[in-house]
């Protein structure tokens, strides 16, 4: 079987990866995808903790799928209040990091 | 050798991770992230773990990848899908979040190695009525847990629909679609639902003994309905429609009444002996099934909007 350490080090660079995303990112959208990099790294991180030992672990495998389906459905709620927020403002961003009237559309 | 294919795997995966939040157009960012989703279901396989490859591609890969691509879709409508300038990069920002994935590092190396899997599992797997160890962690071990994430879910659609303005209540679910006769989209939405239908049924059904389970064959079943709509060729229906909405809660409430008659007939909630565990778990396997594909397909398509037709 596959050394979980490997996987492991990925999960922890995504957590960082979406992070990044996350705080840097001013469009809504990137926000979610970046969210959503967050959430598929801890599940990395994870999953490669539970591959530990001699045999795989089921416990953490039936909590990320449990994991996976709930990031859909909040990512499915973030969507709709994006759409929202767009079609009320115009703008795909939060109001208070639009610099006012000129941010960009 | 596999040692390679490991490291090309997270090498690629780290990549189009930093393309996703690095590069330009959100466009390109979603693109990106379909992409990432399909190459995490290799690593999950890569760890043993093929139930949650299962899910992270139908999921993971697939419908967010619909979501956010319809979602692009609404935004470009009103002229808000531009990439908003994000003045070159933020080294402050980017030393916080190395510090977290240098405190996730350590936390690897600090965890003391467990003795897995514990030996209560062996010890109660053959009494869950499931072959699958996932499936008898999901729908016997932890059902709490599944019983509750199948409420969250009609939460989060409740939510969604909350957003629904009042002129639009009244009108079919999401943005009408058009696809151009004897287009891509018309074929794939003939030959696609067949087969879809066939491997979301086939996942639901030996999800007991091997992977798959009601979470990975319902997303499948929820992408025929969506292939179908998107093509034009069935449909949406209202919120306000009884069928639907009778099938939304059909999974939650059989697994309630399943519950429940654990706690009157043996003595706790949620309770399954090892008799009847195998048939009980299918039955509420199949209806879960069933309330997972409805409203998952209804939280991708969104809410209803008929002010979009014009």
């Amino acid at each position: 079987m596959t050394d979980p350490t490997l996987y492991a080090l990925t999960g922890a660079a995504l957590v960082g990866i979406g992070f990044y995303g996350l705080l840097a990112a001013r469009h809504l959208l990137r926000r979610v995808i970046a969210f959503n990099l967050i959430g598929s790294g801890l599940f990395v991180f994870f999953g490669a903790a539970g591959a530990r030992g001699a045999e795989v672990d089921p416990v953490p495998q039936a909590l990320i799928i449990t994991g996976i389906v709930v990031a859909l459905s909040a990512s499915a709620l973030a969507v709709g209040l994006i759409a929202a927020q767009t079609s009320a403002t115009g703008h795909a961003t939060l109001p208070d990091e639009d610099g006012g009237e000129d941010g960009d559309a | 050798m596999t040692l390679l294919l490991d490291v090309t795997l997270c090498a690629f995966v780290l990549g189009i991770a930093l393309a996703t939040v690095l590069g330009r157009g959100v466009f390109r960012a979603v693109v990106f992230f379909i992409v990432y989703g399909l190459l995490l279901s290799v690593v999950w396989v890569r760890l043993d773990a093929v139930n949650v490859a299962l899910a992270e591609a139908a999921i993971g890969g697939g419908l967010t990848g619909v979501l956010l691509l319809t979602t692009y879709g609404k935004l470009a409508r009103t002229g808000a899908e531009a990439d908003v300038g994000r003045g070159g990069p933020n080294l402050p920002v980017a030393l916080i979040c190395a510090g977290l994935t240098g405190a996730l590092v350590w936390a690897w190396f600090a965890l003391p190695l467990p003795q897995r899997p514990g030996p209560e599992l062996a010890e109660a797997l053959p009494r869950a009525g499931v072959g699958n160890p996932v499936t008898a962690v999901l729908l016997n071990f932890r059902a709490w847990d599944t019983l509750l994430e199948s409420v969250v879910l009609l939460t989060a659609l409740i939510g969604l629909w909350i957003l629904c303005r009042d002129e639009d209540w009244h009108a079919r679910l999401g943005v009408p679609q058009h696809s151009r006769p004897g287009g891509v989209m018309a074929g794939f939405g003939r030959v696609l639902p067949p087969v879809g239908f066939l491997v979301g049924v086939y996942l639901v059904y030996v999800g007991a003994d091997d992977p798959g389970g009601a979470f990975q064959g319902g997303t499948v079943l929820a992408a025929v309905g969506l292939v179908a709509a998107l093509a034009g060729l069935i449909r949406p229906p209202r919120i306000a429609d009884w069928q639907w909405r009778a099938a939304l809660v059909f999974g939650p409430v059989v697994f309630l009444i399943a519950g429940l008659a654990g706690a009157v007939l043996f003595g706790g909630f949620l309770t399954l002996p090892a008799e009847i565990a195998a048939g009980a778990i299918f039955a509420i396997e199949a209806a879960l099934s069933v309330s997972i594909a409805v409203t998952l397909a209804f939280l991708v398509i969104g809410p209803p909007q008929a002010g979009h037709s014009a």
